[in-house]
């Protein structure tokens, strides 16, 4: 019996670490299966992608095929491109959409939480911004070009409008959305309706703009490409457009891999430096 | 009338009517007279959502009585005023602020510098036992850690009036026996008058000079118990006290009365 005793809880916790372990195991094998899985995924589409143009199946001049694609962004690469270097056009494009991109979000946080704070002004532009809000802002791209011309400005004016909406919402709601209790507790520890604002509404409306800020600089570069590929001088847009005008369609698809990646280094420095703002919230079970 | 004499808070026939989302008036409290002395512990009690908390709120200077009249110190209330503290039944520290920065933000908020806004935020911390917690962000710390954040965050600002709105509500018992006992010890170096809001007629009767019973709402003042247990007290010995006992059952005598009100109305308002 005691002998039975004694030797259950050693069984027990020899059993506990065999199954940590598994566990551990059987969660990084499944890492590695998922990794495995999209690298076979990538290569599947791509080699599928290669084998039908090569085959003639899908026309290769309309869709072309990744080899020439990446012949065409090495050619950019090594030698620039009709436009100049390759690095110039990705330069402009990239200053018009942050140039956008920092006008939209500064005006849209700063109305978004006075009108979240002042319910005068939002009760009398509310059903303004509601009509501009409903207008499909990428036909003024056209309108912008006739106003400010063939340079950057036109393009940072089509990136604002497209920033400026998403931004503003989100923090006109985020203004409206604070604790109550918060509020309270700062006005009874003696803070002034500016210092409210300040350090009580927009610290907890962040949450809500950073959300809206990832979403936008997407929207602020569709916004200078656009511009770009209506009437520009320089910039991957007119890259693009100037490929479809020479029916060089790898050229096209050589353009948009370009901006995937700018876009995507874009979001990495923006999820760094959320990481670095939101100290103070618990962090993500996935961290 | 001097303002040395006079008592520490008035309310003079007060009510309080809100407009509902619906566009109908909801009167929270109506006509109450209720006079609280300096330094005196006041404990209010009344049934669930009877306008305790709408009382406190006049008192802060949050909210404008409709009608009758909100003194402290023998002045009319008009705003948010230096000498007041209160502590909210939910978390109200800001989450994006260290323990340390909280304490301070009161001090900051008035004016203080910032050397001596941290020296006497340390003081307080360190009176509510969380001196080598003052660099974590409130999620890391636990509910009764963060009322303690709360109270040191309410007396660095040296309130002369502290309102309490069900503070301990939302700790389990055991914690809320230790902070009520520490809240007594905070408060009686201190001297400030105390009005806490509870529907908990046992912490009420520990803490307070005297209870205040309301009525089903709309809130006025039902009846007023002087409780003369000696001090200082702890709670958890004071309440086996035959005193204690004899106390509690001639106010729950008028306060059962209010809850049963309440319920009926609550049972027809679901039929």
């Amino acid at each position: 019996m005691s002998h039975d005793v004694l030797s259950t809880p050693v069984v027990d916790t020899g059993k506990t670490t065999d199954r940590t372990q598994s566990r551990a195991r059987a969660a990084r094998r499944r890492k590695a299966v998922v990794m495995a899985g999209r690298a076979l995924l990538l290569v599947a589409v791509l080699g599928l992608w290669e084998w039908f143009s090569r085959a003639k199946i899908i026309d290769p001049f309309n869709f072309s095929m990744p080899s020439k694609i990446w012949d065409q962004i090495y050619t950019w690469v090594t030698h620039g491109t009709a436009l100049g270097s390759l690095g110039e056009q990705v330069w402009y494009t990239l200053y018009e959409a942050l140039l956008g991109w920092v006008i939209g979000v500064v005006a849209g946080v700063v109305l978004g939480i006075a009108l979240g704070r002042v319910a005068f002004l939002a009760d009398v532009l509310g059903p303004y911004i509601k009509v501009l809000n409903s207008i499909p802002r990428i036909v003024l791209a056209p309108i912008f070009v006739i106003w400010f011309g063939l340079g950057p400005a036109s393009k940072v004016a089509s990136a604002v409008v497209l920033v400026f909406f998403p931004v503003f919402f989100n923090a006109f709601q985020g203004a409206r959305e604070v604790d109550r209790n918060l509020v309270a507790n700062a006005r009874i520890l003696g803070a002034s309706d500016r210092r409210v604002t300040l350090q009580v509404v927009i610290p907890s409306a962040t949450s809500w703009i950073f959300t809206s800020l990832h979403v936008s600089f997407g929207f602020a570069l569709i916004g200078a490409i656009v511009g770009e590929y209506i009437g520009a001088t320089k910039g991957i847009g007119l890259l693009v457009a100037q490929s479809q005008g020479t029916f060089n369609s790898a050229g096209v698809y050589a353009a948009m891999v370009i901006l995937a990646v700018v876009a995507l280094v874009a979001e990495g420095l923006l999820t760094f430096a959320e990481r670095r703002i939101f100290r103070w919230k618990p962090a993500d079970s996935d961290d | 009338m001097s303002a040395d004499t006079s008592p520490a808070i008035e309310l003079r026939g007060a009510s309080k009517i809100f407009r509902t989302p619906s566009g109908g008036l909801h009167t929270a409290v109506r006509g109450l007279d209720l006079t609280i002395g300096r330094g005196e512990f006041v404990a209010v009690v009344g049934p669930t959502g009877c306008g305790k908390s709408t009382t406190l709120t006049l008192v802060s200077g949050l909210e404008e009585p409709t009608e009758g009249d909100v003194l402290v110190a023998g002045e009319p209330v008009t705003g948010v005023g230096e000498k007041v503290g209160f502590v909210f039944q939910q978390d109200a520290t800001f989450p994006w602020r260290t323990v340390l920065s909280n304490v301070m933000a009161g001090p900051r908020f008035r004016g203080v510098p910032k050397a001596e806004a941290r020296q006497k935020a340390r003081e307080w911390l360190a009176r509510v036992g969380l001196a080598a917690f003052e660099d974590r962000y409130p999620h890391q710390l636990s509910g009764g850690q963060r009322k303690r954040v709360a109270l040191a965050a309410t007396f660095v600002n040296d309130p002369e009036i502290l309102l309490m709105d069900e503070p301990f509500s939302a700790l389990d018992v055991q914690t809320r026996a230790l902070m009520s006992d520490e809240l007594l010890e905070l408060w009686e170096g201190t001297g400030a008058s105390v009005v806490f809001v509870t529907h908990d007629l046992e912490e009420s009767i520990a803490l307070a000079d005297k209870v205040v019973v309301m009525t089903a709402g709309p809130a006025t003042v039902k009846q007023v118990f002087d409780i003369d247990l000696p001090r200082p007290r702890k709670v958890e010995s004071v309440r086996l006290e035959p005193r204690f006992i004899e106390i509690y059952r001639e106010i729950w005598e008028s306060l059962g009365e209010e809850v049963r009100i309440t319920r009926e109305r609550g049972a027809a308002h679901v039929a």
